[in-house]
């Protein structure tokens, strides 16, 4: 047994598996609470039905998507037909490797690990384009010209967000980057004198686009494409072209908490004395505390069914509290707590921007890419250079 | 043993990806081969424990001047260039030229044949402390800044360039 636990390659299989198993999951949550924030925006319910408060509508749309009759048209490409959609989820999930997710919990700490990342997105755009191609619809081809312009422009600005925080670390390994802003005590964003939070702007803004979220989602904007590039899809491979979009989002997500906010490092690393406060008083309070305040909502369900299940997640959150209360687990898992946490407030605050700005003219995004943030972006690496030569 | 699995993997890529480009009809497809053919040399790449040309490689080609290709084949009409003769039948000159090229190539691998040994173990000297990524960004600043800066004004010229011919009014 513990030669097997031992074994250089048994953590990356581990998580590997996980990533793999676990994400699809993780994805239909974010769905469902993109689709509840989205819903409290607008002073609506949003889904309400399938579980207390729509807590099982992920499930019953995965199961609805795996059923779903497989459409392919008649005019199309069949064989890029087919395999685009996996193109798509296949960069998504490798872009996942090189993550660190905590100190210990990585698949591989590879020394190029941001450029696996921009390599891991390049190869994604391919599955959109191709899929819109050999749909054999203008709306698909639309979508799919859209998307190859929107991403060729703003992974520049990206890179160039990127270069600002790789200039701070000085290696383009993920864990060494984490590990280089545990050596400043100070999250990468408030790094430089607080200038890095202009990078981390850009980066933001780029990566919404490079994820064709609104209020960049023109390849799929539906006022005007139907739904753009996966117009024709349907089912199952629909499913895939999902997936892949949110992974794309954790993705982009992770790589801003790496680079900026300090990965799994929690808030002001250098601090000693904050670590029982907000190493375990935290999360004790955060998963307990959201528990204990689900329980009054528990009653105003009718359904006896529906209130059981709300009663299980309750004791569920509550149950989570209890591992951080045990000092060796503690230390296992608070770095994969804090990673998690930072990469769903990024999340979430994607979904605000969705919630939040309307949908650019097309001539506006191009504007923005090429006028506004790729020169922004050059002089934020230009600053940044001039600022670390000085503190040298 | 793994390393000499994957090279043949990606040198299949590589070649098979180079045929497919010339031989099939759509151009799409041509495109996709092509793309095959360039993720095999990053593989290469990475065999060769050069890792920072394995990322640039899929981010500059594929991501970038493939992307840009298929972009322009989208927008053409492929059903009147799928109709056209494929190849151009000048057997007489296409022979004389693979007999000079081979000729060429045989004469040159004749000559420097001592140069040519099994790899015994390869890599393992090139891991240093440096980084491949450092290592690159070292030759190029220090021992090859004159050609890197007038390769980058060669590219400052052909951006201009473009936007100066692709604008009617500036």
């Amino acid at each position: 047994m513990n030669a097997v636990l031992s074994h250089p390659l048994f953590m990356p299989i581990l998580v590997t598996i996980v990533i793999i198993a676990a994400f699809p999951l993780v994805a239909g949550y974010i769905v469902l609470v993109e689709r509840k924030v989205l819903a409290d925006f607008q002073v609506r319910l949003g889904p309400m039905r399938v579980g207390p408060h729509g807590l099982l509508q992920p499930i019953a749309d995965a199961l609805k998507l795996l059923l779903k009759e497989d459409i392919i048209p008649a005019e199309s490409d069949k064989a890029i037909f087919w395999f685009a959609p996996c193109i798509s989820t296949i960069t998504g999930l490798v872009a996942f490797a090189v993550l660190p997710f905590s100190q210990t919990i990585f698949v591989a700490d590879v020394n190029v690990g941001l450029l696996v990342v921009s390599a891991a997105s390049a190869v994604g755009i391919l599955g959109i384009i191709l899929g819109g191609w050999s749909s054999n619809s203008h709306y698909s081809l639309l979508g799919a010209l859209r998307s190859a312009a929107q991403l060729v422009s703003y992974e520049v600005a990206l890179s160039f967000a990127l270069l600002s925080a790789v200039m701070l670390a000085g290696t383009l390994s993920m864990r060494g980057i984490v590990l280089a802003q545990l050596e400043h005590g100070v999250w990468g964003v408030f790094d430089n004198y607080l200038f890095m939070i202009v990078p981390f702007a850009i980066y933001i803004i780029a990566a919404t686009a490079e994820t064709n979220r609104a209020p960049f989602d023109l390849p799929e904007a539906e006022s005007e494409l139907v739904a753009g590039f996966h117009t024709e899809y349907s089912g199952f491979r629909w499913a895939l072209y999902f997936l892949a979009e949110y992974a794309n989002i954790f993705v982009v997500s992770s790589v801003a908490v790496t680079l900026f906010w300090g990965g799994w490092l929690r808030p002001f690393p250098s601090v000693h004395w904050l670590e029982l406060p907000l190493n375990v008083g935290f999360p004790v309070i955060l998963f307990a505390g959201s528990g204990i305040m689900t329980l009054p909502l528990i009653k105003k369900l009718k359904d006896p069914i529906q209130q059981k299940v709300l009663l299980l997640a309750a004791l569920l959150l509550v149950a989570l509290a209890v591992p951080f209360l045990i000092p060796a687990v503690n230390a296992a898992v608070i770095g994969l707590f804090w990673f998690l946490l930072k990469v769903f407030t990024i999340v979430y605050v994607m979904i605000w921007f969705r919630g939040t700005f309307p949908r650019f003219r097309y001539d506006q995004l191009m504007n923005i890419g090429w006028k506004i943030a790729i020169p922004a972006g050059m002089g934020a690496v230009l600053v940044n250079a001039l600022i670390g030569m000085a503190r040298k | 043993m793994l390393d000499t699995v994957l090279f043949y993997i990606f040198a299949v890529m590589v070649l098979l990806g180079g045929i497919l480009t010339i031989t099939r009809r759509s151009a799409v497809h041509s495109a996709i081969s092509l793309i095959v053919s360039l993720l095999g040399v990053a593989g290469l790449y990475l065999l060769q424990q050069a890792e920072f040309l394995f990322a640039v490689q899929i981010v500059l080609y594929v991501g970038g001047i493939m992307l840009l290709f298929l972009f322009v084949i989208m927008l053409v009409n492929l059903d009147l260039a799928a109709k056209e003769r494929q190849f151009n039948r000048q057997w007489l000159v296409a022979l004389a030229a693979v007999a000079a090229m081979g000729a060429e190539i045989g004469y040159f691998l004749y000559r420097g044949k001592d140069a040519f040994h099994i790899a015994e173990g390869a890599a393992g000297a090139v891991a240093s402390a440096l980084g491949n990524t450092e290592q690159i960004g070292d030759s190029l600043f220090s021992e090859y800044l004159l050609p890197f800066e007038i390769a980058s004004l060669l590219l400052l010229v052909a951006v201009v360039g473009s936007v100066v011919m692709a604008k009617k009014r500036i």
